[in-house]
């Protein structure tokens, strides 16, 4: 199968990643090469199989609930793009 | 055409640790903008998600409660989308496998019970606020909630009213600070409510197309919310039009639903299990230290408070509304062997204090022992309803027990027949028209001379006496 | 002194021989020098070195000095580290100053070890070539038109050309191991789990994994001996006793049982890289090691697995990249999904971007199934493979790459047949075994060839002790470019 000009732009939404006219048609082809690439797998037969999300089979650790963290919001903010009154500034969100 | 409500609720209840769900950053309410957003929440590059073991246990809780399936292994998802409030671009969640599952939790619904099946429980962090107010037409993020952890508790479609739905979410809310996981509080966002709501013609088996309604914080907005949207929706399909499934946001101010601007790619949040974190795998032992902690709950104390007591199954119902008006009722109807009397002060006089006052009945002012002393005097009979009234005004200002207030008061209920008599012998004799007009008939007059005992008396008279014994002196 | 081992800056440091601010002087002025033609490093800066070294000098006089307290180090610039601008090779971070340090960093500052600066690195650590970094290739030492192997490509040059005795690096699907290769130097990553991944800018979660690179096996053991070990604020970090990662290093190898894997050696190996595998194969077996031919049958379908798995992890973990908190942000925007929009298109380079569309594509509506389940039954199917290996020999032994270093600008051009460059490390990351890269010899174009080393999982001291021995009985660690 072979991504269209639409999926591109979808995928491209999806990512929030800006691809203009002019660059969907280039990186729809290396993105088609890839996925001929990973389309190898469906030659194998998985069935029953047990998917592995981890090298290791072990089970999550636990934290007691407990406030250990201090207020770090100076040094953390001034790395910041756009802080006022201690808040992230973004382009007006719209419910 | 008659048209039949289907809607299902999903609750996002945060639970009441002290720290995040993934960091040790507090989660208190109200400090001042990102100063409990640790690393964690802030999603630095690098940063890792480290689970609060007290989330577990308290979801444990409440899948116990909803006698449901604990998933002895469940796991956390990626649910991917970009929104400022959300700083990973993923909310950590659970998708295929959620900690609880098939649980049930019944209503009452007037005078029915109804059991409605909840299809799963799943851990989640919470995210940020964003502040619209004006920051030069821009919008200003706090991540002090992001990370707060959350139980999503998402029902199965089984409502069938806007009062169904109200009753089961607030039944949710008795559970889950009944079984202390949540403290409750709506307007703090502590409980808010999604409501997917449709409408069928009646009969038929199919579900219609769902709206869903955001972030309700109140059961009255629920209840407003639900009824506006049936309404819309039926009026939308027979003018011919089509539901659209949508989510929606209800304003109260407007007592209006209308579809939300943001999410339109939502609906691809590209789930994955989140390999930063491994699978939860909870032991039999686990489960079972947690059962034995259980308390009593609201089902099982409302059934043994009617068969206990002998109160009626809605004013035990309503009695086991929240877990310190069960205790209360409890204690004063052990220590005074009157259920049914408790029952009714405290959903009358106390009720309507505690209402007045805009107080809990954790904050009530007389403890139940107190009461407990005031209710033992109207059994016996030393007070009057009338007199306890008084009595219970002047528990509620002081620290005294009621024996105490009667005495200092002087409002023992007087119950001795001479002097009864005298009394009543005096407005015989005070008012001859009265009892002219009783004698010719008139059953009236005879309370208007009771009126007349009553007060010679400053109410302390026994009512029930003074008839009795006018009756007989006008024979 | 600048061709000197971490061992041997041990004992010359201990010795009063030399002091770290002169140490870490002498590297600074190597790194002044060359670094404009190699381009190893993307942060130096000398003040912070040298206070650094001072602090080290006084820890020592005050007694409380560790065995590589003075010695230096390059960090990969994907290892948060406070005050210093930790940038992941990317645009997108260029102006990020990390208000904390990764687990890492603070394990070796704990040891006293002093930062030499920040290694180049591909973007995001996304690439074979080194060539994906926002701030230019690098350029491998024995062969400026030569790539030095990505991602960690900063931190094997900067060994390789002596600007650095140390340096940390990571490994998603090979990325500490053909740098390693390409520059002749020596590099490990650990089991998966036993370096902590807190501060370690995340490409994909269940892949990455830190390790250093140093001349010498012996070195990289003293490195796993600091940077292993376990941290709560990592969930995936194992629980399991410190262990000291020299103890076997003297260990004769009569008796070893070496595993080959027919795979490893068919169509696609190049014959110079082949014949130098072999001629080290037959070195170990001079040295009492028995050979037995395993087979790993997926060995090729690493390659489609990774490339599933490795993008759907990498396009969750970097979508927090979004201008809103740090880093960069567009300059100009017409609401916020343009800012979003603009600000990622804009701060990420081709080949991260290209990664996040392939793995938001394998993991949306529809897809999830037959690419991202399908690649993780593949993954237990690859993991089955080592363990039915493992079962008949002590270690693996192969090629790292098909071939020696390609040119600059060889494969730039085409993703996919970077990828293929990688077919014979990523099958160990999709395991999460431990794996290192020893030198062994020189291609027929005179670059550097190594010899990967596969263990299971944590044999990594059993592993080192092979690689210790093999550089007992060669030299060809001990090679440096002539700069």
């Amino acid at each position: 199968m072979s991504l269209t000009h639409e999926d591109v732009a979808r995928i491209a939404r999806l990512s929030r990643i800006a691809v203009t006219d002019a660059e969907i048609e280039a990186v729809g082809k290396q993105l088609n090469n890839i996925l001929g690439l990973i389309e190898q797998m469906q030659a194998v037969n998985t069935d029953g199989i047990e998917p592995m999300a981890h090298p290791q089979d072990v089970s999550l650790r636990l934290r007691e609930d407990a406030v250990t963290e201090p207020d770090r919001r100076e040094v953390c903010q001034a790395v910041a793009p756009q802080v006022e009154k201690g808040l992230f500034l973004v382009p007006k969100v719209i419910e | 055409m008659k048209w039949e409500v289907v809607i299902g609720l999903e609750v996002h209840v945060q639970l009441n640790t002290v720290s995040k769900i993934f960091s040790g950053a507090s989660t208190a309410f109200g400090a001042e903008p990102n100063t409990q957003a640790s690393l964690v929440e802030l999603a630095l590059p690098g940063v890792l998600p480290v689970m609060n073991k007290a989330v577990v246990d308290k979801a444990i809780r409440l899948g116990l409660a909803l006698d449901a399936d604990i998933n002895q292994k469940n796991v956390f998802a990626r649910k991917n989308y970009f929104y400022p409030d959300l700083p990973k671009g993923y909310q950590i969640s659970q998708m295929d496998l959620p900690i609880v599952e098939h649980g049930k939790l019944a209503i009452l619904v007037g005078d029915e019970e109804k059991v409605i099946r909840v299809t799963r429980a799943h851990m989640e962090e919470d995210a940020g606020k964003s502040l619209h107010e004006d920051f030069h037409g821009m919008t200003g993020i706090d991540l002090n909630r992001a990370g707060t952890p959350l139980l999503e508790v998402v029902s199965e479609p089984d409502m069938r009213s806007p009062e169904e739905a109200v009753a089961y979410a607030k039944a949710l809310h008795t559970l889950v600070t009944w079984l202390g996981i949540c403290d409750g509080n709506m307007q703090e966002g502590s409980f808010r409510v999604d409501a997917n709501v449709s409408v069928r013609p009646f009969g038929q088996a199919e579900f219609g197309t769902r709206r869903e309604i955001k972030n309700l914080n109140s059961f009255r907005f629920l209840e407003q919310a639900i009824k506006y949207e049936i309404q819309w929706q039926i009026d939308t399909i027979e003018d011919g039009g089509k539901i659209q499934q949508a989510t929606v946001l209800f304003d109260p101010d407007s007592g209006e639903t209308r579809m939300m601007r943001s999410k339109e790619d939502a609906h691809d949040y590209r789930y994955f299990p989140d390999p930063d974190l491994l699978p939860v795998r909870i032991s039999d032992e686990q489960i079972a230290r947690i059962r034995s902690e259980m308390p009593e709950l609201p089902g099982q104390m409302k059934a043994r408070f009617v068969e206990q007591f002998g109160v009626s199954a809605y004013d035990a119902a309503l009695l086991t509304s929240s877990l310190a008006l069960a205790q209360y009722f409890e204690a004063v109807a052990t220590a005074t062997g009157q259920g049914k009397l408790a029952a009714n002060w405290l959903g009358g006089e106390v009720a309507a204090r505690l209402n007045r006052e805009g107080l809990d009945i954790a904050d009530c002012p007389i403890p139940a022992e107190r009461l407990s002393g005031l209710i033992a005097r109207v059994a016996d009979g030393t007070l009057s309803n009338k007199l306890a009234k008084q009595v219970f005004d002047a528990l509620w200002e002081s620290d005294l027990s009621a024996d105490a207030i009667i005495e200092r008061d002087g409002l023992k209920q007087v119950s001795d027949v001479s002097a009864i008599e005298k009394m009543v012998e005096e407005a015989i004799a005070a008012n001859p028209k009265a009892v002219e007009e009783f004698r010719a008939g008139k059953e009236k007059a005879l309370n208007a001379l009771a009126g007349q005992v009553m007060k010679a008396s400053k109410g302390k008279a026994n009512p029930a006496q003074v008839q009795e014994i006018l009756k007989q002196k006008l024979a | 002194m600048i061709n000197a081992t971490l061992k041997q800056l041990s004992a010359q440091l201990a010795a009063g021989q030399v002091s770290a601010v002169e140490l870490a002087a002498a590297y600074l002025d190597r790194i002044a020098l060359l670094n404009p033609q190699l381009n190893a490093f993307i942060t130096v800066d000398r003040a912070k070195t040298l206070a650094e070294a001072a602090a080290a000098d006084a820890r020592r006089a005050a007694g409380n000095a560790t065995a590589l307290t003075g010695v230096p180090i390059a960090h990969k610039d994907i290892f948060c580290q406070q005050g210093w601008k930790t940038s992941c090779g990317s645009k997108m971070l260029d102006n990020f100053i990390s208000p904390y340090s990764a687990h890492v960093v603070e394990q070796c500052a704990a040891a006293g070890m002093v930062t030499l600066g920040r290694a180049n690195m591909d973007e995001f650590a996304m690439g074979s070539s080194n060539e994906n970094s926002f701030y230019g290739a690098v350029k491998n030492p024995w062969d400026l038109n030569a790539i030095p192997g990505g991602s960690s490509g900063g931190s094997a040059a900067a060994v390789a050309a002596r600007l650095a005795p140390a340096a940390t690096a990571t490994d998603t699907g090979g990325s500490i191991r053909p740098p390693a290769s390409h520059c002749g130097v020596t590099g490990i990553k650990p089991t998966y789990g036993a370096v902590s991944r807190f501060g370690m800018v995340g490409y994909a979660s269940s892949l990455d994994h830190g390790g250093p690179i140093a001349q010498t096996a012996e070195d990289c053991a003293l490195m796993l001996n600091v940077m292993a070990g376990f941290d709560e604020r990592d969930s995936t970090s194992l629980e399991r006793a410190k262990e000291d990662y020299t103890r076997e290093l003297d260990q004769p190898l009569a008796g070893l049982r070496v595993g080959l894997p027919r795979e490893y050696f068919a169509e696609g190996l190049a014959s110079d890289v082949g014949r130098i595998i072999d001629s080290a194969v037959a070195e170990l077996k001079k040295l009492g090691a028995e050979v037995v031919e395993v087979s790993l049958p997926n060995t090729q379908l690493s390659i489609p697995a990774y490339y599933v798995i490795a993008p759907a992890e990498a396009s969750a973990n970097l979508s927090r990249f979004d201008g809103v908190r740090y880093g960069h942000r567009a300059s100009e925007y017409k609401d916020l999904v343009d800012m979003y929009e603009k600000t990622r298109a804009e701060g990420f380079g081709s080949e991260v971007k290209r990664r996040i569309m392939v793995g938001t594509y394998v993991l949306s509506h529809g897809y999830y199934d037959a690419y991202y389940i399908k690649a993780q039954k593949i993954r237990r199917l690859i993991a089955d493979d080592f363990k039915a290996a493992f079962a008949g020999c002590d270690v693996i032994l192969g090629p790292v790459a098909p071939t020696a270093a390609f040119n600059l600008g060889e494969k730039s051009g085409d993703p996919v047949q970077m990828y293929l460059s990688d077919i014979y490390t990523l099958s160990v990351n999709l395991a999460g075994l431990p794996a290192m890269s020893v030198p062994a010899g020189f291609a027929d174009n005179g670059r550097p060839v190594g010899l990967q080393i596969i263990g299971n999982y944590f044999a990594e001291a059993k592993m080192l002790n092979v690689a210790h021995q093999f550089q007992q009985a060669t030299d060809w660690h001990t090679r440096a470019p002539a700069l």
